[in-house]
């Protein structure tokens, strides 16, 4: 009977508690974020939020990065979309607010000098034709991670590879060493673009990229993007790339370096976090067997060697979100969490004072590399819009598993430029 | 979508109920009572269900179109002549192809040959008939996954056999020479299972006198089998050639686990195509075009087929 009499209480208390947790508004957070340690930080920075906003609850989905792709156009559309959803800015970004289905929250964030707190070229992927429709949360460079055993088995000293050439040979020597040389995740095509599009970044540097987005010397069939095409077959041509590249989906190709199978990857900076959590043993390769250098210089190329190329990764508020969202995004991305992110070493902070977090000596390099940078060309695939990027990260594809050559490749994406969307 | 419509498409749902009703009524007049009460519900459902959303991609398929907002930018036919511009395009048409005399060459003789060890009545008979029906039951996304598994080239069951071998096991999946092949098989497995289990029933309602007749008559297992029980079988063998001619033209969810249509396109059904162009790429009116030419094409099959082979049933 007692114990009958507790558990009518403790009906009555969960129907109570179930009536409080049910808010008044509720924030819906749509994420890609694979690693579950960063996850847990945002879920805290959540519950806290929630804490110090009586009404308010913070609820997290989670898709995987090419279903999210995929299914952004159809969930944007929906009566019942998410109000804070993930983005690359770019062209893709751009589509949406053409679309109108974003909300211009530009009063939010200027206001109380908010904006000023944030790194303005960051600020600036979000902002278009003078309206914020979302804020960055971290910038990533894309250079080579590498395993230092596998290197030293292989005798390649990682610190002198500066040119193209010098990276050709390096793949040389760790293959007749029998050492893997590069891993990649041929299946989701986009790895592969890294180096078409960062081969592009050095051969013609920022002017030959607004030059064919003008349509101006060939546009992209012009003699850049050909030479960029005609060094990754140079590469491609030494077979560097693990057995079935053309199989691995990302995660995997980082998950298989991170288990220490192969010397190299080309490497969003974040990879050097995902790839502990995506190796087999969820613990991956540890700074001391970790090392980077930046993407080698082409000799004669009009980029200058400081060019990056890399990601400003945000949130979106979606329209018609409730203003909570915008005020939990600014809550999300203030210096404090920043900071703490930071520490985790999972970004390199947008908000000035978030990288006094880092701690890790790696991240500070990336830090200072993009710093240092004064183009920093966005991935081509979200720059360029869906139809023109899948175009260029199709190709790229293409040239990898030998079925067209860099001329066609180049031909191929003028010819997704002119069609266009 | 297309492979949705083309189930339905085969002579309207509208067009077949009146006749059969009108057989009992009286003239002409009681087929016009019949038409007022059973035409408008299938009219509605057909216009609502496939007329429309073909109307739809139609009308999409005209216009340069990310799928965000409403169509503006008017091109016509472009659209059209992209795609047919596509080598990609060809290469899913002619994966399309493959599918289909796969299926002809190998699934149905494959499931009619065991359909005929398995009609009998023997011990295991029935367990036999279960298991090789199983691969059918398991969903098309599951069987993808188990089959990525299976080809992937350091842990799959592939890759141990080839290392049994001492031989460096491929990575089937991953080369535009087999990609297609790896696809091929899978398609078999899993639907070969069905044509048996159609065949079977049609074994088990044959009027065995004819085969006794034929026995008594002398004719050898071989002769009865060419002479008498295939012939009789033709009207589930067309049924069946049918089903996989379709099915095979409708193929996507087999491929997206297995290779999403790479590398290089190699592995591409026109299904597959679209979602990746139309879909991925937001190209919506170019997709639409693709959903239109495959509609066309299922449905000059369907009539045609229904016409020159089916006209009996």
């Amino acid at each position: 009977m007692r114990s009958l009499g507790k558990l009518g209480l403790a009906a009555v208390a969960c129907l109570l508690w179930a009536s409080s947790a049910s808010a008044d508004t509720t924030v819906k957070w749509l994420h890609i974020e694979v690693n579950p340690a960063q996850v847990k930080i945002w879920e805290e920075v959540a519950r806290s939020y929630e804490a110090s906003h009586p009404g308010v609850k913070v609820e997290m989905q989670f898709l995987e990065n090419e279903a999210y792709k995929a299914k952004l156009p159809t969930i944007l559309q929906s009566k019942d979309r998410p109000h804070i959803i993930y983005s690359w800015a770019g062209g893709v970004l751009k589509a949406q607010v053409e679309a109108g289905v974003l909300e211009d929250i530009t009063d939010s964030v200027k206001s109380g000098g908010y904006s000023d707190t944030i790194a303005p070229a960051a600020l600036a992927a979000f902002t278009s034709n003078g309206k914020v429709f979302g804020l960055p949360t971290a910038l990533s460079q894309v250079g080579f991670l590498y395993n230092k055993d596998l290197m030293a088995k292989g005798n390649v000293d990682a610190s002198k590879i500066k040119t193209w050439d010098d990276l050709l040979g390096a793949v040389k020597t760790l293959k007749a060493a029998g050492v893997t040389p590069i891993v990649v995740g041929g299946a989701d095509k986009w790895p592969l673009h890294f180096y078409w599009t960062h081969l592009a970044v050095r051969v013609g540097g920022k002017p030959a990229f607004d030059a064919a987005l003008k349509g101006e010397n060939g546009g992209f069939a012009g003699e850049t993007f050909q030479k960029s095409g005609e060094l990754f077959k140079q590469l491609v041509d030494l077979q560097p790339f693990q057995n079935g590249f053309l199989g691995f989906k990302n995660p995997q190709a980082v998950g298989y370096f991170g288990d220490g199978k192969a010397a190299m990857i080309l490497a969003i900076s974040s990879f050097y976090h995902t790839q502990r959590a995506l190796a087999a043993d969820k613990v991956g390769l540890g700074d001391d067997k970790l090392g980077w250098f930046d993407f080698p210089v082409v000799p004669g190329g009009k980029g200058e060697p400081s060019d990056t190329l890399g990601g400003i990764t945000g949130w979106l508020i979606t329209k018609g979100a409730p203003k909570e969202a915008t005020d939990f995004l600014k809550f999300f991305i203030s210096k404090d969490v920043q900071a703490r992110l930071a520490a985790g070493n999972f970004i390199v902070p947008v908000v000035k004072g978030g990288e006094a977090g880092l701690n890790s000596a790696f991240m500070k390099q990336i830090a200072a590399n993009l710093a240092k940078s004064n183009y920093h060309q966005n991935f081509y695939d979200q720059s360029l819009g869906p139809s023109v990027g899948r175009v260029v990260n199709d190709v790229t594809a293409e040239i990898a598993g030998g079925s067209m050559s860099p001329q066609d490749a180049a031909k191929a994406i003028q010819a997704a430029y002119k069609q266009g969307n | 979508m297309a492979r949705r419509i083309a189930i339905t498409s085969p002579v309207g749902v509208a067009g077949e109920a009146a006749p059969q009703v009108a057989v009992r009524g009286p003239g002409w007049d009681g087929r016009f009572t019949v038409l007022i009460l059973f035409l408008p519900p299938a009219l509605l459902l057909f216009t609502l269900f496939v007329v429309l959303p073909i109307g739809e991609a139609a009308w999409y398929s005209a216009f340069n179109w990310n799928g965000f907002g409403r169509p503006t930018n008017w091109i016509g036919f472009d659209n059209y002549r992209f795609v047919l511009e596509t080598r990609a395009f060809w290469l899913a048409l002619r994966n399309n192809g493959l599918i289909i005399a796969v299926s002809l060459a190998v699934q149905l003789p494959l499931a009619l040959t065991l359909a005929l060890m398995l009609a009998e009545r023997f011990r295991g008979a029935v367990a036999l008939r279960m298991l090789f029906f199983m691969p059918y039951i398991l969903a098309e996304i599951a069987t993808g996954l188990i089959f990525s598994f299976v080809y992937d080239g350091d842990y799959g069951l592939v890759a141990s056999i080839w290392r049994a071998f001492g031989a460096e096991p491929p990575h089937l999946l991953a080369s535009t020479d087999t990609a297609m092949l790896a696809v091929l098989i899978v398609v078999v497995w899993k639907y070969f299972g069905f044509h048996m289990m159609l065949f079977i029933a049609a074994l088990q309602s044959l009027d065995k006198s004819l085969v006794e007749a034929a026995r008594i008559d002398g004719a050898t297992r071989t002769q009865t089998l060419r002479h008498v029980v295939i012939p009789l079988l033709y009207p589930t063998i067309r049924l069946s050639v049918f089903f996989a001619i379709i099915g095979s033209l409708q193929l996507f969810d087999l491929v997206m686990p297995l290779t999403r249509g790479g590398p290089a396109d190699s592995s591409n059904t026109m299904v597959s195509f679209l979602y990746n162009n139309g879909i991925s790429r937001m190209r919506v009116g170019y997709g639409s075009a693709i959903g239109v030419i495959l509609f066309a094409i299922c449905v000059t099959f369907a009539f045609t087929y229904k016409r020159w082979f089916m006209r009996d049933e």
